[in-house]
């Protein structure tokens, strides 16, 4: 895609830089996509069908919430409904977008936008503006791109292997996974009375809503609108910028 | 592959697209009113910890005291790789002991 004739080396460039500064990070991705890749085996999905999600969601969170809710036939609404709540921050990452593809074509544009991920998000707003800076976005989702998939393959066939996931503390990997998630964006912002909702209505909803239709997304939806909620009455939400 | 589980791949897909899609097109627009931003921007922490609450309350004290280590190195270091190994580590040990 990017090595079409009409792109100059300068953007290759940006490319090949972008896919080197996301290397890192690409390093958790390949970990937490192997661990992927072992519990969606464990939550009964193919390898066919495991590298089909990597490779058309392509969205960390929200396929880990699907693995929590995943049932046959999958229950398609509540799945809609928890990769919206969870993939609604996308929505400010992409607002953020403009600069970085100014001067591509509308096409082309809204196509670089299936790469729009937390970590190369991130790590392209870091480099912050330069000269092919969208090229340099296409190269840090490349690699996360090309590691998600390869690790989630990988990772589903460890899994087969692991007969007892317990025994290896694999079942808890899915706990640390989150808690270290969570962790890091609550450092980054601090709101205490945020995640005190948030953990507390997720609790009530666990207790009262796991029986109904609901089920077990009963309380990421309940808690996660409770703590926004609260960033958003709080006063110290609306300063931050 | 059933048709419904590629149905559901595709609906994730499209959901998660089309967010983007929309705030790319907003653009810069959201940005002007402070407390829908800062709901919007608390939104993954609040879902991480509503999922991660009651995985906690349903585990033992195995689960507990390993997931103390991990918030404490986690709190610390921002490669997933090192609370991942260190957290799945000390439950196995834990469980063993407990």
């Amino acid at each position: 895609m990017i090595s079409e004739p009409a792109v100059p080396d300068s953007a290759r460039a940006a490319f090949i830089a972008g896919a080197l500064s996301c290397a890192p990070v690409a390093l958790g991705v390949l970990v937490y996509g192997l661990v992927f890749g072992a519990l969606a085996a464990q939550a009964g999905l193919s390898l066919g069908e495991t590298a089909t999600m990597n490779a058309i969601v392509f969205a960390g969170s929200a396929q880990f919430v699907a693995l929590g809710l995943w049932a046959m036939p999958p229950p398609i609404v509540a799945l809609s409904v928890a990769t919206f709540l969870i993939n609604f921050r996308f929505f400010l990452m992409a607002a953020t977008m403009g600069p970085v593809l100014r001067g591509w074509s509308r096409p082309r544009a809204l196509l670089a936008l299936l790469w729009v991920t937390d970590e190369n998000w991130a790590i392209t707003m870091a480099e912050g503006e330069r000269r092919h800076w969208g090229a340099f976005f296409l190269g840090t989702g490349a690699v996360l791109y090309v590691t998600w998939l390869a690790a989630g393959v990988i990772g589903h066939g460890l899994g087969a292997v692991v007969a007892d996931p317990k025994r290896w503390g694999l079942d808890f990997a899915f706990t640390v996974v989150f808690l270290t998630l969570a962790v890091g964006l609550a450092r980054r912002r601090r709101a205490p009375l945020m995640w005190i909702v948030s953990a507390g209505a997720a609790l009530l909803a666990d207790r009262l809503l796991s029986g109904t239709m609901l089920g077990s997304s009963a309380p990421v939806l309940v808690g996660g609108l409770a703590g926004a909620a609260v960033a958003a009455l709080t006063p110290r939400g609306a300063d931050a910028a | 592959m059933q048709p419904e589980v590629l149905l559901a791949f595709l609906a994730m897909a499209a959901v998660s697209y089309l967010i983007r899609v929309a705030g790319f097109l907003v653009g810069g627009r959201l940005h002007e009113h402070p407390r829908l931003r800062a709901a919007l921007d608390q939104l993954p922490a609040a879902i991480l910890i509503a999922l991660v609450a009651p995985k906690l309350l349903h585990g033992a004290p195995a689960e507990w005291l390993a997931a103390v280590a991990v918030i404490g190195i986690a709190w610390f270091v921002d490669l997933l790789l090192i609370p991942l190994v260190v957290g799945v580590a000390a439950v196995v040990v834990l469980r063993g002991i407990l």
